[in-house]
Order: structure tokens, then sequence, then C-alpha cells
């Protein structure tokens, strides 16, 4: 038995040895660090596709390793710093609860450059890229909107943080632009990722009146319960059309692609620096999936739309914007600045519940 | 009358997986085996379950796959636990880690595949009464095995013999040892029971709750199952009462905030925890009466030759 274990610990080693210290000639190394499985269907799935675009594209340059299931926290640190320590000179980290570690091991290793997802702190060596998602939602509380025959909307939420906020608001200020009276129910099920509870709270909404399902949580669920009830849905980060064919009206896709190929380009030609970058539908960074399961008109609304958003003639947070208090949100421009939409916490009019927490 | 109607259906639906994993777990702790294996054993038995379903087309050999999974891997944990006599909660705690990677890597190709789920019975004339019909005669083959299945449970262990002798081996096993019972192989038993009910709860997820199958989808449930049994006391009647209750209070919270009622969803989603937590209070307690844990729970046995 005793045999059995030290040969397993060696192969294990072995094993670690191979995708962590072998050296391939002169090939740059990238690394990645995935919060879920990318077996997802959502976010991480989003971001792995993006890294096969990348080897597709760069391959013969470059070299990828990715770890997945990698939890926010200590854990991350670690990790992050494996990938470091293993001679990848570019790494990807790839949700918001990674900032803090990103940082720290930024710090320590001066000549690696990070890049992290969704947050907003920054180093010399560290970047920050987002997808500007509320844009999206702007055009499915419109196509929600002329879509709902209740005239109230569900919508399923992971966590009450800026960008799910953001993501409300900018779905509900276009709504009213269609019908100044829709309503919107929402429930938070407290977790990214769990399909079980997401269904039970797309039943949940379906039963209390809504008709139209929106979601800012990760898996399908939502889209097959609204599906199964013959209701309409949307998709969340990836296409999810398979999981309703008849349902779902779009879906908001984060396209990271283009972003990783450009960054590696930039770091194989020695010109890599560290910047904000936050794009939207626009820059392509942000998709829609094909507009289905509505009449033409609506059709027009949601591409006209898509094209004004990118030709920077609509903005989702035009001023004024009243909020939930009747007051007018403070704004200093034509709309809010990006500062104010990055740490959005508070409910435009026309929501009538409060923001968990607050 | 419709929203009360359409809540308790949910309410079903979301507690037959916690019940069938917990009638399991009730099984294996009353024969003085911790398993904190549950989570691991269900993502596994969900993993296989949807597999088998779609290779087959079928939802019975999917659940019969399910149920197959959840034994391997409780075999994995009687070895250990009870073959090398490790300790439990360690082993509990590693097949769950375990079981968790290991779905992962079967289910891979099965993501974002998806199957027809199992079917509801209707019964005509019964199924269309306001209100009860649905709920009574409506529901899928899972939710009524998981009822036949407690009732059962309950038969075997207070009215048989059989059921006497594993709760003996809970209590004390040395006693039981001494008379003559080889209580390894009734443990093991037991463990291959809460195995194959756990597999099968996860199977139920992906085959009848959400149609499709993604690593990590269980989210937590196996933890529930357990804290479900120390809440009932390791009783079968209060473990119905108990799964029913945990399943409504996730699905009320989920109604509570879209009719705008403001309770913090957080502490909701805490609750089954916080009720788990005062029970165990409560039994402590009062000593008198009621149930308390088996007295050899957790505990190894080594068998004198």
């Amino acid at each position: 038995m005793r045999k059995f274990f030290v040969a397993a610990a060696a192969a294990m080693l072995a094993t670690g040895a191979g995708l962590f210290g072998a050296h391939a000639a002169d090939k740059l190394k990238v690394g990645f660090i995935y919060l879920g499985p990318i077996g997802d269907l959502g976010w991480t799935y989003q971001h792995d596709l993006a890294r096969q675009a990348l080897v597709k594209e760069l391959g013969d340059r470059i070299e990828t390793t990715y770890l997945e299931n990698v939890s926010e926290g200590p854990d991350a640190e670690r990790s992050i710093e494996q990938l470091a320590r293993a001679g990848n000179k570019l790494i990807f980290t790839t949700s918001f609860g990674y900032m803090e570690p990103t940082l720290k091991v930024a710090k320590k290793y001066p000549n690696v450059h990070f890049e992290h997802a969704t947050g907003y702190k920054r180093d010399k060596n560290m970047s920050t890229y987002s997808g500007r998602f509320y844009e999206g939602r702007y055009i499915q509380g419109l196509i929600a909107a002329r879509m709902s025959k209740s005239g109230v909307l569900g919508y399923i939420g992971s966590f009450p943080i800026p960008e799910v906020i953001s993501g409300i608001n900018s779905t509900m200020l276009a709504a009213q632009t269609i019908n100044p009276n829709i309503k919107v129910k929402i429930i938070w099920v407290n977790s990214w990722f769990d399909p079980g509870k997401e269904a039970d709270a797309a039943k949940a909404l379906i039963d209390q009146g809504a008709d139209v399902i929106m979601q800012h949580t990760d898996s399908p669920a939502a889209m097959q319960v609204a599906a199964e009830r013959g209701k309409l849905a949307f998709g969340q980060d990836s296409e999810m059309i398979k999981f309703g064919p008849k349902t779902q009206l779009t879906s908001i896709i984060d396209n990271w692609a283009p972003y990783y190929i450009e960054r590696v380009r930039a770091e194989l030609d020695g010109k890599w620096a560290s910047e904000n970058t936050w794009d939207g539908l626009k820059e392509k960074m942000v998709v829609m999936a094909p507009y289905t399961n509505m009449p033409d008109d609506v059709k027009k609304i949601a591409e006209d739309t898509e094209a004004a958003i990118k030709d920077g003639k609509l903005h989702p947070f035009k001023c004024p914007i009243i909020g939930q208090d009747g007051k007018q949100v403070e704004c200093k421009g034509e709309h809010l600045s990006d500062d104010q939409i990055l740490s959005m916490n508070f409910y435009v009019k026309g929501i009538d519940e409060a923001i968990p927490g607050k | 009358m419709e929203l009360i109607e359409a809540i308790l259906l949910s309410v079903l639906a979301a507690s037959t997986p916690l019940l069938l994993a917990a009638t399991g777990e009730l099984v294996t702790e009353r024969a003085g085996v911790l398993n904190l294996g549950v989570e691991g054993m269900m993502i596994v038995g969900a993993a296989c379950g949807f597999g088998g379903a779609w290779l087959s087309g079928s939802i019975i050999v999917g659940a019969l796959c399910g149920m197959l999974a959840g034994i391997l891997m409780s075999l994995i944990f009687a070895l250990m636990a009870l073959g090398l006599a490790v300790n439990q909660v360690a082993t509990g705690l590693a097949l769950t880690i375990f079981g968790i990677g290991l779905s992962g890597l079967i289910g891979a190709r099965f993501v974002g595949e998806k199957i027809t789920p199992a079917p509801h019975l209707h019964v005509p004339g019964l199924t269309d009464i306001p209100l009860v019909g649905r709920i009574l005669f409506g529901q899928d083959a899972f939710v009524y095995l998981s009822l036949v299945l407690i009732v059962a449970v309950w038969y075997v262990l207070y009215r048989t013999r059989p059921g006497l002798i594993l709760r003996a081996c809970g209590d004390n096993h040395i006693s039981a040892h001494a008379l003559g019972y080889p209580v390894l192989r009734i443990r093991t038993c037991a463990v291959m029971f809460g195995g194959a009910c756990a597999g099968l709860a996860g199977a139920y997820l992906p085959l009848g709750y959400t149609p499709f199958f993604i690593p990590g989808m269980t989210a937590g449930r196996g933890w529930i199952a357990l804290a479900l049994v120390v809440f009932a006391s390791w009783l079968p009647g209060r473990l119905v009462i108990g799964a029913y209750l945990f399943g409504a209070v996730s699905i009320l919270q989920l109604h509570a905030q879209g009719a705008g009622i403001g309770i913090p969803s957080q502490l909701m989603s805490a609750l089954p925890y916080l009720a788990t937590v005062i029970v165990l209070v409560l039994i402590s307690r009062a000593r008198t009466g009621g149930s308390t844990a088996p007295a050899a729970l957790g505990t190894v046995f080594v068998p004198d030759r």
C-alpha cells in the first residue's frame, strides 16, 4: 500500500512539473485563472472560449495554462503565484474577487504582467478590463417591455453589487420608455451559480405574474423553466438558445477573444502597458445573440438601438435620471460618469423594492 | 388559490432531493456511521444519472446509474472508514471533495446537452381537481418514491428485527458484536443504502428538476440533507416534516422577495442551518423523551478476532 502511495505521489509530482516547470523554447507563456469549471456554460465558459480563440490565432508563438475552479480568497493568491512562478509572463485573473490577490502577487512579481477582469485596482504591471454589460441590458429592457403582456418583468439577481444593480436600472430605464407603468419583480438568489435555486426563482416570478424572465446568474435553468411554462426569457453570458428555442429573445454574450488577442499581441511586441479597458457593444466585447422569437417591429427597435449605442448617439444612463426616492441623481455631463455606473448603489424610479441590506 | 397551488408544487419539488438524501443518511447514521460525503455522492449521482439518461434516452436507466454511482462512492467510504477504521469525519469530507472533482470529470462531455425531464403523473379526473389535484396526483416518480422510501425505512427500523439489529449496531456496537451480529457488514449495508439514496437524490436534479448537467449543480443540498437528519433528531417522521419545512423556507423566501416583502434574503438562506442549531440545543437540553443521536455515532469499531 505504502509503495503505491509513494508511486502515486511521484507520478503527481512529475505531472505537476510537466505542467508548470517545462520550458518550451521561447514561447510566451500566458496563464488564466478561472472562477468556475470551464463547462459552466456561462462566465468561465466564455473566458475559455476566448482562450481557445487566442491559441488558434497565436498558437505558434504562445503557450497557455489555465487553472479552473479557483475560489476567491486565499486560494486565489496561491494559484496566481503558482502561475507566475511557472514562468507565465501574462496572467489573466477572471473574476472580481481576485482583485486583492492579483494586486499582491503583482507587487511580488514586477516583471510579470497581470490582467484583472471587472475590478478597479491597477498597478504599473496590472491592467483591468470589463464589459459594458448595461448596454446590452438596455436593449433587453426595450424588448421585454414590448413583449410583456402582463407588464411585469421577472429579474433574477445574484448579489446586489453595482454591476448587477446598474443592469437592473438600465433595463428599467429602457422599459419605461415603452411602458411608463412597467413593473419589475426582483429575486436575489445569493449565488452566481445554483441551477436549482435559479429554477425555483424563475418559477416564483412566473407564478407571481411575470411573463418575461431575465437573469444575472449563470446557468440556463431559468431559461428552461420559462420554456416549460411558455414564457419568454433572455440568456446570460453565453448563447442559450439551445435551452429555449422558442423562448430566448436574445442573450448578452461576453466576447473576450478580441481583447485577449490584442493584449497578448501587445505583450509579444513588447508594447504592453497598464490600462483600464471598459468596452461595450461598439468594441464587440459585449455582443447580442440574434434577436429571436419576436415580431419584426420589435426586432427593428432592438437593432436600431444597438446601432445607436454603437454610434454613441444613445447612452443608457442619459441624464436626467430620477432615483427611487424621487430625487434627481447628481449628473455632471450628458450622462452618468463611468465612476457613477461602476459604483451604482441606488434603484431608479419605478422600482418598488429596496436594495437588500440598504 | 392558483398561487398557493404553484407554491406548494414548487415546495414538493424542492424538498424531494433533500428528503431522498436525508433518508439514506438517516439509515447510515442509525447504524452508527457518520458519512459526511453526502454532497460528494449526490454530485457524482447527478453526473452519472444524467449521463445514463442521455446515452440511453431513459430516465429509469439514468436513475439507476445515479444510484449505482452513489453506491460505488459509498463503498470507497466503507472501505476507508469501516475496513481500515479511518476517522469517519475526515473520510466523509474527503469523499465530498473527491466527488465534486470526479463529477466534473465524468460530466465534462455532457455539459450543454439536454434531455426530456421525468414525466409527471396524469390521472384523468383526479389530476384536474383544483388545488389538490396536481399536488397529489400530478408529480413525477421521484416524489412518490421518496415518500414510499421513508415510510419503508420507518417500518423496517421500528417494526422489524433487522431494523432493531441495525439500530443496536448504532447504539452499542460492542454489545451487538458480542451478540454475534456482523457489525461491520451491517454498517456497510447501511452505508451503501445511504449511497444509493444520495445518488438518486443527485440524479433527481438533472433528471427531474433542471434537465441539464452542470458541474457543481447540487450546490450544497447534501449539506442541508445532513443538517436535516440532525434536525429530525434521527426520527423518520420528523425527517419528512423537516424536509418539507426546509423546502418551504427556500421557496417562500423567493416568493417573499418577488412580492416585495422586505425580509433580507441572506437571512432566509441561512434559516435551515439556524433551525438545525436551535434543534440541537433543544435536544441537548431535553434529554428525556424524544430521540437523541445514536450512541455509537461516528465511533470507529474494530472487532477483536
